[in-house]
């Protein structure tokens, strides 16, 4: 009787778990699947404006979907995206496993880490679009950087980096290395500091050199976090948007070649291309969906 | 690259290893500070100074910088209050709702409480971009384009946020104590509010300076759905900044206009570092 009782009060109060469910299940519903559902449903209809004539909303089917993948915009946009992701991705890896490894080596006993990681975290930190506007007044042809670089001789007149392709890109992805770099080492230095150390003394014991205990050990044990850092940053290396939309003032200039997905999402977002912005933003849903179920993977085994 | 720097230094002694090390974590310290060190410079600066060159050491014309800027044409007093109402309003909304969240999943035992949970793991990587376009229908047709609302209710559904929360939740808070707080005759609400939610403190307050700064740095959605200047972001501004004519701006008010939307983070920061790059380690997957 007694024990039935308190089941029953058990039972009772886990009603509540509902209860508490409800701001986050109604915010979610209203902000973000309601969205989802009419954005898909968008992508379906030809709606646009030319000039001053609205076009649409007729149903066209999946034609959207033909002209989005079937024109060489989107791919090139994608391949920009792709490239300077890349580039600053690489660079931020290897700089991220190298300083991670120095931080969590016991026999270097570094001073000054908390220092260090204070420093090399802080650009993640900073306004994203603020920091391109900074970067874009210091390499401007009269900026700064100009400056310095003709004062000591390296360029005879002042270099234009936002005019040539290879620059252009080179600053974003630049940017992206410094506001990224920092999280990945202290991310990748948790997954270091995690593996056992008699892992290494034995391996020390056995004769086993430091790069054959780097690449025996300490990167296997690592893998897991590695492709979570991995995938994050493609996710959120496909969303890449503030810094060359701020740097080239929307226009991906020089000749679109730092124009990313997300800028033609804009451009769709803001020209009122409902049509074809359904069918981008479905696409990028897709792809970002795939990406994020390696995620949930290793967040669920992590779970468990 | 990096198995030529590990053949390099092995066999080294660590005083040489260590050096090296200490070098190459200047370098990229420096690399990280030195863009904030010539923006400090330059925002003491005046135009006609910084057409001249550039200078190590810092000038006298901060002040006038700011009252330019200040008495100038862009709303700069309007964008400091709404980012700082948007960023505030997010980061108590998003933290305290996903705090309730996160205690839901982790002390009730109800039906479909796993299934809930593989759903918020399931979105949580999903952008908000690819929503986007059905959001601002939806903005519109409830009335609420240009307005600051929409950028702040969102907020209370963060799966990112809840995750941190529930992870932190599961080894620091005994269930016991909930069980405690009822026989006491303590409401669930109550029990939420008065006793777990102060417990939870430490991860409430790196959470919420992530939704603070996050918010504060947005820039995607408020500039589609701002479109008076006095109710629009720092962000927004600042990307108005650059769509103006910027050759003929004065530079001194263009450098004091990003160090004040940069500088506000960077204190806080400073001041709550060990918290902050502690919660960026606690967050990640335990690999």
């Amino acid at each position: 009787m007694d024990k039935k009782q308190s089941n029953g009060n058990v039972v009772k109060f886990n009603r509540w778990g509902y209860i508490f469910l409800i701001p986050f299940f109604v915010v979610y519903v209203i902000f973000s699947l309601i969205p989802l559902v009419t954005t898909i449903y968008n992508s379906f209809f030809e709606n646009y404006r030319s000039g001053l004539k609205q076009i649409g909303p007729n149903f066209v089917g999946i034609a959207n979907y033909f002209k989005l993948l079937g024109t060489p915009e989107i791919w090139k946009y994608l391949g920009n995206t792709l490239i300077m992701w890349i580039g600053g991705f690489i660079p931020q890896i290897v700089v991220a496993l190298l300083l991670a490894y120095w931080f969590s080596d016991p026999s270097l006993r570094l001073k000054g880490q908390r220092f260090f990681k204070t420093v090399i975290y802080m650009p993640n930190l900073i306004m994203a679009s603020a920091f391109a506007m900074l970067f874009f007044a210091l390499f401007s042809a009269s900026g700064p950087v100009n400056q310095i670089l003709t004062s000591i001789g390296v360029f005879a007149e002042p270099y234009k980096f936002f005019d040539h392709i290879a620059s252009a890109r080179m600053l974003i992805m630049f940017m992206n290395f410094l506001m990224w770099f920092g999280n990945t080492t202290i991310l990748l230095m948790a997954g270091m500091l995690g593996i056992d150390t008699a892992l290494y003394e034995a391996a020390e014991v056995d004769g086993a050199t430091a790069t054959q205990i780097f690449f025996k050990i300490t990167m296997p044990i690592l893998r897991p976090i590695f492709i979570y850092v991995l995938i994050t940053s493609l996710i959120g290396g496909l969303q890449m948007y503030d810094v060359p939309q701020i740097m080239t003032n929307g226009a991906g200039t020089p000749v679109d070649s730092t124009t990313t997905v997300i800028m033609l999402l804009n451009r769709h977002l803001t020209s009122k291309n409902v049509g074809m912005g359904g069918a981008l933003s479905v696409f990028l849903f897709f792809v970002t969906g795939i990406l994020s179920l390696v995620v949930f993977r290793i967040n669920s085994r992590s779970e468990n | 690259m990096n198995n030529d720097i590990s053949m390099k230094t092995h066999g080294l002694p660590v005083g040489v290893r260590r050096a090296i090390a200490y070098i190459v974590l200047i370098f990229f310290s420096f690399l990280c500070l030195i863009w904030f060190y010539i923006l400090l410079i330059n925002s003491t600066r005046s135009h006609q100074e910084m057409t001249l060159g550039f200078t190590l050491l810092p000038s006298t014309h901060l002040l006038d910088n700011w009252t330019s800027l200040v008495n100038g044409t862009i709303p700069i007093a309007n964008g400091f209050l709404n980012s700082i109402i948007v960023s505030g309003c997010t980061a108590v909304l998003c933290t305290y709702f996903s705090a309730m969240t996160a205690y839901a999943i982790n002390t009730y035992r109800f039906k479909g409480r796993t299934a809930i949970a593989t759903f918020i793991l399931a979105i949580m990587m999903i952008p908000g971009q690819v929503t986007a376009l059905g959001f601002l229908q939806l903005i519109n047709k409830m009335g609420m384009d240009d307005s600051i609302v929409p950028l702040i209710i969102p907020a209370i559904a963060s799966p990112v946020t809840y995750f941190y929360l529930k992870q932190y939740m599961e080894s620091n808070l005994p269930l016991s104590l909930v069980e405690a707080a009822r026989i006491d005759g303590s409401g669930e609400f109550r029990t939420f509010n008065t006793i777990i939610f102060p417990l939870i403190k430490p991860a409430i307050s790196v959470q919420m300076i992530f939704a603070f700064v996050g918010s504060w740095n947005n820039y995607f959605t408020p500039a589609l759905i701002l479109h008076t200047d006095t109710k629009k972001t720092l962000p927004v501004l600042i990307a108005q900044l650059r769509g103006a004519d910027w050759l003929r701006f004065d530079m001194g008010q263009i450098y004091i206009m990003i160090a004040a939307s940069i500088f506000p983070v960077i204190v806080i920061y400073l001041i709550l570092s060990k918290y902050i790059v502690g919660g960026v380690s606690a967050g990640a997957v335990k690999g």
